[in-house]
């Protein structure tokens, strides 16, 4: 877990660069405040602390939403996510491995749908555009006076927000004047995203993750860009799916979560596909502008049924067993 | 060079081997008292020929086989029959079982032996019995019964004969050292079962961590048509299904043997034993062994009398017991932890390593499994380990068996890999115990309930045709009486005495009908009480 948590870092440095020290900030605070739950919660439960706190697992969930949640993040909406993580989606199926949905994207699901505006207004312009980033002690501040909504001056709608509200009245030509689209695909996430990317490169590397979900995830995602979304007057382009948003840190770090994800090769790849597929249509006809939360959460339901009929083929059958057990008789 | 396959997963665990390959085997000579245990395979016990006191020679055998799965066991040296009794016997649980204790003489003499070098003139299958009756079983590891195993069905034909020479667990060099120095009778031995076979094709196969056993193995062939085959380093690459499909790149089916698809493998060390035992007339009545480890100061192999105590030849290896850890008796990846050095060699014992602290310490405590697939990837048989564990753990046995539970070959490759330090083959072992548990029960009250179930039937038939042959005749009687009364009637014969002797013959039939009436209710009524018994899943066949 301790690599997983590393390979966070490239994306988190950018996050930092561009969008100021709202992430790193909301990191430690979710940090500290998931293993203060899971130590709680063990304690409640009578299990030895230090033995299951060393595996690392809720600091990761704690990295990870600190790394999700919008740069200025009220505090107690920060502490709502990690406990629901911690103690309900995790230790209350019976702790690491028993947990049936993505802790972190249980967490954030539910902030999402109960402080949708706390979720939405609070992302960051990225540096150099409005006033920029504000200072360490400002941000602290601004998170810590919890507040619903930061200073408009900070703030900035997302390029994927952005373009999914202003493509129906304009073309993309048009939209692509926002600020928050810069040079580039999105100013500050394509950085973000290739820095996850980077980071989730290294997990195959170091052999901690397969390439199946990742790739899977991705590659439905272009495929369901390449096939509804070629008009780019109607439907946000494939660089933008790829490079903003949460994309790289859903593929490489949240939907790579083994205990709930499908369990053998062929699973995996339906599972990610799913994954992408989802988070395209969430993403380009709901309501929500990233989807990778709902997507994840939504495929972790799927995943008995997908290895009740991924089970590969063993050493000497012919064929694989796939669905259910048929009883024997007697 | 021959074409190669892969077989899926696989691990490469640090190898260790060269503690105990670099001297030559060496002898372990006579310890003072040998412990045979009366099962050393795979197969029903052997039976005693020998009585306490009796004075026997190197060769006699000691236990007859009994069943078609039986094996002798032989007197390694000549001596007395000191004792027969429950011994420890090499087992992960340090149970004890039935040995006979022999005490050497010194003498070391001989049997009368009957050498077969001319068995190609001789019938096939009395070379398969001189085999049997020579003791031999496969020395890789499971320990089945060779004469068997080199009598496969009828309808099976061998193609390709393997000898695994693999040996691709850490530590052991048995059979490393063993092809170096006897590639003769190797080839030998081969050549044997090849003649008995018939295949089309013989290959010695080797991992490639043994250049000089493959050279020596090379040489001893000569231009004969024994392929030897390099494979790569692999564990589990000797089990032999992978083995099997590195040479063929076929797969033994599911529930079938190699010879359903015209392959067989032997170990080398059986070859050996199958050579000895037809050009010498000598039983298996020794093996090679490694004793290796960080806490002995001289680690080799010997070549050890069956029964040889496991102290005896770790004392000659100077074991240091101050830095012993813990025995294991095999290798590191399928052995287990020996309770007491006391324990006899075995046919089976290929190793023994006395691991110092450190070494080979206990795994960790276990962690949760958090599904990473770590155990899925190093899978020779290519299952999902994590769902089994799951399963197994949650007793989910039927959605285990769906997993195909059956077709772990129970390597350790998985429990190897797990980063969660989660010994999964126990897990396994425990959920196949408790299946076989279940369906020999379910086997007996089955057979109970078949019992039950035929008795009853034959009781309803017997009073149905009681019933029956009674109703025939209280109507024969009636017909009789009236066709009687009829002729009373026109003859006008004496009344008196012929109604009252009717009369009294209808009375004495109802008191009968009444009383069969009850006894029929008496047995309905009992058959009510005890009818929980009757229910299938319970054996009640004290009852009946």
């Amino acid at each position: 877990m301790l690599w997983v948590m590393l390979a966070t870092l490239p994306g988190l440095a950018a996050q930092t660069v561009f969008f100021g020290w709202g992430n790193l900030i909301n990191v430690v605070w979710c940090i500290a405040l998931a293993v203060g739950a899971e130590a709680a919660i063990l304690k409640l439960r009578q299990r030895p602390l230090a033995f299951y706190l060393s595996d690392n697992t809720a600091a990761l969930t704690g990295l990870l939403l600190g790394l999700a949640l919008p740069p200025f993040t009220p505090w107690w909406v920060s502490a709502v996510s990690v406990i629901t993580a911690i103690m309900m989606a995790k230790q209350l199926y019976g702790g690491l491995g028993s947990n049936p949905f993505n802790p972190a994207m249980v967490g954030y699901a539910l902030v999402l749908v109960s402080f949708p505006v706390a979720l939405t207004t609070n992302w960051a312009a990225p540096a150099g555009l409005l006033n920029g980033a504000p200072g360490i002690v400002e941000t602290l501040g601004i998170i810590a006076a919890g507040k619903q909504t930061a200073i408009d001056a900070y703030t900035m709608a997302t390029p994927l927000d952005v373009y999914k509200h202003e493509i129906g009245a304009r073309v993309a030509e048009e939209v692509r004047q926002h600020p928050s689209f810069g040079e580039g695909v999105a100013k500050g996430w394509e950085w973000v995203n290739l820095g996850f990317l980077a980071g989730g490169l290294a997990l195959f590397y170091l052999k901690i993750i397969t390439w199946h979900i990742p790739v899977s995830v991705l590659a439905a995602l272009a495929v369901m860009s390449m096939a509804f979304g070629s008009n780019q007057d109607l439907y946000a382009p494939l660089s933008l799916h790829m490079l903003a948003g949460a994309t790289m840190l859903g593929a490489f770090f949240i939907a790579t979560d083994p205990v709930s994800a499908a369990t053998s090769h062929q699973g995996k790849l339906v599972y990610g596909a799913g994954i992408g597929l989802l988070l395209y249509v969430i993403r380009t006809w709901g309501s929500y502008p990233d989807a990778v939360a709902f997507a994840v959460l939504l495929m972790n339901f799927a995943v008995p049924f997908i290895d009740h009929y991924t089970q590969p083929r063993t050493y000497g059958h012919r064929k694989a067993r796939r669905g259910i057990v048929r009883k024997n008789s007697g | 060079m021959r074409k190669l396959w892969d077989f899926s997963g696989g691990i490469h665990p640090p190898q260790r081997k060269s503690q105990s390959n670099r001297e030559p085997i060496r002898h372990a000579g006579l310890p003072p008292k040998l412990i045979l245990p009366l099962q050393q395979h795979l197969g029903s016990p052997a039976e005693t020929r020998v009585a306490v006191g009796d004075m026997v020679l190197k060769g006699d055998c000691l236990a007859a086989a009994i069943g078609t799965m039986g094996v002798p066991v032989h007197a390694p040296t000549s001596g007395k029959i000191e004792a027969m009794s429950r011994q420890p016997v090499p087992h992960p649980s340090g149970m004890v079982d039935w040995c006979v204790t022999l005490i050497p003489d010194g003498h070391d003499t001989w049997c009368e032996r009957h050498p077969m070098p001319d068995y190609q003139h001789r019938q096939r299958s009395d070379v398969l019995a001189r085999i049997r009756d020579a003791g031999v079983v496969g020395l890789g590891g499971a320990g089945f019964p060779t004469s068997i195993k080199l009598h496969p069905p009828e309808r099976d034909k061998v193609e390709t004969l393997i000898l695994n020479g693999a040996e691709c667990e850490p530590y052991i060099t048995a059979d490393d050292v063993l092809m170096r120095e006897r590639a003769a009778e190797v080839v030998e031995g081969l050549n044997i079962m090849a003649w008995l076979l018939g295949p089309e094709l013989c290959v010695i196969a080797v991992e490639d961590n043994k250049p000089e056993a493959i050279a020596a193995l090379r040489s001893a062939a000569g231009d004969t048509l024994i392929e030897v085959v390099t494979i790569p380093t692999k564990y589990p690459s000797g089990g032999e299904k992978q083995l099997i499909q590195i040479v063929t790149g076929l797969e033994v089916p599911h529930g079938g043997i190699p010879a359903d698809i015209g392959t067989m493998c032997q170990n080398v060390g059986t070859a050996v034993a199958v050579y000895r035992a037809i050009y010498h007339g000598e039983p298996l009545i020794s093996r090679i062994t490694s004793i290796t480890g960080n806490a002995v100061a001289a680690p080799g192999n010997v070549e050890a009398y069956l029964g040889t105590p496991l102290e005896y030849l770790l004392a000659q290896a100077s074991l240091q017991s101050d830095r012993l850890d813990r025995l294991i008796l095999g290798g590191p990846m399928m052995g287990y932890t020996l309770q007491s050095a006391l324990v006899p060699v075995i046919k089976t014992t290929n190793c023994v390593i006395a691991a110092a602290r450190g070494e080979l310490p206990e795994p960790p405590p276990e962690q949760p499994c958090i599904r990473c697939g770590a155990c899925s990837e190093a899978c020779p048989m290519e299952l999902l380990p994590q769902q089994l564990f799951w399963y197994a753990k949650a007793e989910e046995f039927e959605k285990a068996e769906h997993q195909n539970l059956f077709d772990c070959i129970e390597c350790g490759a998985c429990s190897y890999v797990c980063p969660s330090s989660i010994p999964l083959v126990q897990y396994y072992r425990f959920a196949k115990g408790e299946i076989r548990a279940h369906n020999d029960e379910q086997l007996k009250s089955d057979r109970a309930r078949e019992r039950f179930e035929a008795r009853q039937a034959r009781l309803e038939r017997e009073q149905a045709e009681k019933e029956a042959r009674r109703e025939q005749r209280a109507r024969a009687a009636a017909e009789a009486q009236a066709k009687k009364a009829e002729q009373t009637d026109n003859g006008g014969q004496p009344l008196d005495d012929r109604s009252a002797k009717t009369a009294a013959v209808e009375a004495a039939l109802a008191r009968k009908e009444q009383k069969a009436g009850k006894a029929v209710s008496d047995a309905r009524k009992a058959g009510g009480q005890t009818g929980t018994t009757h229910s299938p899943g319970n054996s009640g066949s004290s009852r009946i």
